[in-house]
């Protein structure tokens, strides 16, 4: 590999690591911080990429898409919290295991009526449709460096929201002693409702930008289920800086995996988890 | 309200059995034989819409001659797969013992096929195979009772590798998933390739599903080919291309595939596949009036253009009437079956084929070219080419 390939791979680990943490980043709330195992999270990934496949062949307009799509799927998370997961918070995990598989599979048949299971395309939009040359033949499309900023701004929100604001402190709070927090006068449940649907909101928005770059495809929301999953782990459960550290470590596995042990490839993922989980059962970064 | 309905029919077609019984004996008896059809497909999930389209396209040919395959009445047990490897033994032992049916047709997925193939060699049943490109199925693991009615994993590969190194192009880069089919395309292609005297120079793999192909876009803008083979399907086959397309590489390195890369891809790709290089046993202006019709036939009763998985699953129905033909109304027997299915001379929309000795299509693979929204034809790659069948004994 030559130095010039070697700085390109760089940029993809980058890339990739941050559009992961996108991907990732709904489930932190959901599953990190609020405790509820949400098997779903990637058919809330799937309902984003559809809605920007249906409202952008309405509108036109990826961006406009988007911008109507967040609160379309802030609701729709509010209203899952309302009629199924409220009643979950005391329960098992293993009812939570059962209740969000379901929904993998309502969501999938419900996709599969509503839009068939034919492949569809979301066209980049044209503000942001241009490359930039890298070498003398290959060059980088600025929509994904764009994608990168999103994230980075997300990243930074997320923790400004969890570590630094009145909500945030609620929202941990809430976390550790829902009745505590409920003696103290915080109105828990619309806490909650808030918290899971701007989960939800966040799974949808990773959706809608991604549908660009990954096409829109039936069984797209189970590539992203395990992968959301074990960066959360390693990330360390609760952790928005973690998450966003286990996203580009796994980013870099896996474009430096392809590359140098292609072999190992499918493996290399899962073996950097298992080395960080050897060497910090809690994930990088501890419980927040 | 169904079972009513059945056993309304059932009782009333008894009773036209026992009148015309008295008074045709001969006829009545070639009247009550029925054919039981197990159609093994995946109806949900990744694959949901190819084995819509195999059972339009078989039911399509039942329908066209009257409802009838050789004078048999045809009745369906219906099965969803869900391209499950896992549920395949189960599923296909339930059509055979609990279903009695006479033929296995099925099904996309190549892991769920080998499993079938299994229940059927080992329960002695007939099986066609639809789609399911996996070499295996007619190699090592061919069987007196196993067709296919699709094509090999082999086949539209090799034929590019020839067409590759026809075009100039004397070192090639490919990619594909790692896992079965991919890597027999892979080698396919090299086969060609190779003995038309090119190089393979690298040969990429990325672990299924996944879809981040940037890190090897990058490699072979390195490796500066002369092009590249790939071989990817759906979602996958879309965002390779778009990604390939965006990382400027389509301008300087040609992108040739095997086959669906392209078939039913193309608008998802919006622009980014327009002259992509793709060889199959199909494309979408074939002027042989076959095609014409069945296509004009297709499109009225299912309200959509067929495309190569609705040929497969009318094929698979031809090549049973064939079977059944040579029984002459007679009483089913499947050895028969098989043995006149192996000399068939299938007519088929993609132009007429034999089947190989273990079984396989012998067809013309095409060469074809995305332009719009269609794989338009540009020539024949390979006439009448028959996959090598390696490790089959038969």
């Amino acid at each position: 590999m030559d130095f010039v390939s070697f700085l390109i791979q760089v940029l993809n680990s980058l890339q990739y690591g941050l559009l992961l943490f996108l991907v990732a980043s709904g489930l932190t709330l959901v599953f990190g911080i609020m405790g509820i195992i949400n098997l779903a999270h990637g058919s809330f990934y799937m309902v984003g990429a559809y809605l920007a496949f249906a409202l952008t062949s309405l509108t036109g307009n990826l961006l406009l898409s988007i911008a109507l799509g967040i609160p379309l799927a802030f609701v729709f998370g509010a209203i899952l919290e309302w009629a199924l997961f409220s009643h979950l918070y005391k329960r098992d995990h293993l009812e939570q295991v059962l209740l969000t598989y379901g929904l993998i599979l309502i969501f999938e048949e419900l996709r599969s009526l509503a839009v068939g299971d034919d492949v569809h395309g979301v066209a980049i939009p044209e503000l942001f449709s241009a490359s930039i040359p890298l070498s003398d033949n290959l060059s980088y499309p600025v929509y994904r460096l764009v994608i990168s900023v999103v994230c980075l701004a997300l990243a930074g929100g997320l923790y400004w929201l969890i570590q630094k604001t009145r909500l945030g402190m609620m929202i941990r709070a809430g976390s550790h002693d829902r009745d505590m927090v409920k003696a103290l006068g915080i109105d828990i449940n619309v806490l909650y409702r808030t918290v899971f649907a701007l989960g939800v909101a966040l799974a949808a928005l990773a959706g809608m930008l991604a549908a660009p770059i990954s096409s829109v495809y039936p069984g797209m929301g189970s590539s992203v289920l395990i992968i959301s999953f074990v960066i959360v782990v390693i990330g360390g459960v609760g952790s928005v800086w973690g998450a966003l550290v286990a996203a580009l470590v796994i980013g870099f596995a896996d474009t430096f995996g392809k590359v140098l042990l292609p072999d190992l490839a499918g493996l290399m993922v899962y073996l950097v988890m298992a080395v960080v989980l050897l060497w910090r059962p809690e994930g990088i970064f501890k419980k927040a | 309200m169904k079972t009513m309905h059945n056993t309304r029919r059932t009782l009333m077609q008894a009773a036209i059995g026992v009148i015309a019984g008295t008074l045709l004996p001969l006829a009545a008896a070639q009247a009550a034989e029925k054919i039981k059809v197990g159609l093994m497909l995946p109806y949900t999930g990744t694959y949901a819409a190819l084995g819509t389209a195999i059972t339009n396209g078989f039911k399509q040919y039942v329908q066209e001659q009257g409802g009838k395959l050789g004078g048999y009445e045809v009745e369906y047990s219906v099965v969803d797969d869900e391209s499950d490897p896992s549920k395949a033994t189960e599923n296909a032992s339930k059509l055979v013992k609990r279903d009695n049916v006479d033929v296995l047709v099925g099904t996309v997925h190549s892991g769920v096929a080998l499993a079938m193939a299994k229940v059927a060699r080992d329960t002695k049943t007939l099986l066609i195979i639809p789609n399911a490109g996996a070499d295996e199925l007619t190699g090592p693991l061919c069987a007196p009772n196993v067709f296919r009615s699709s094509f090999s994993a082999w086949q539209p590969a090799y034929a590019m590798g020839k067409i590759v190194a026809e075009r100039g192009h004397k070192n090639v880069v490919t990619v594909s998933w790692k896992y079965s089919f991919g890597e027999q395309s892979v080698a396919g292609f090299k086969e060609a390739f190779e003995k038309a005297g090119g190089k393979v120079a690298k040969e990429l793999y990325l672990p299924f599903p996944n879809v981040e192909f940037q890190p090897f876009l990058t490699e072979i803008a390195s490796l500066k080919p002369d092009a590249v083979f790939v071989f990817f399907a759906g979602g996958g086959a879309v965002k390779f291309v778009k990604d390939y397309d965006a990382a400027g590489l389509k301008k300087s390195i040609p992108l040739y595939g095997s086959g669906f890369l392209t078939d039913g891809t193309i608008d998802a790709m919006g622009g980014s596949g327009e002259g992509v290089m793709t060889t199959l046993h199909y494309a979408d202006n074939l002027t042989n009036p076959k095609d014409q019709a069945f296509r004009k036939a297709y499109a009225l009763s299912y309200k959509a253009q067929p495309d190569v998985y609705a040929v497969q699953g009318y094929d698979a129905a031809q090549m049973l009437k064939t079977g059944l033909d040579s029984l002459k109304g007679g009483k089913f027997d499947k050895d028969a079956v098989a043995k006149a299915m192996e000399t068939a001379k299938i007519d088929s929309p993609r132009g007429a084929f034999t089947l190989s000795k273990a079984h396989n299509p012998v067809q013309d693979i095409y060469l074809r070219k995305v332009e719009g929204r269609d794989n338009k034809l540009v020539g024949v790659a390979e006439k009448g080419l028959a996959d090598p069948a390696r490790g089959c004994r038969m």
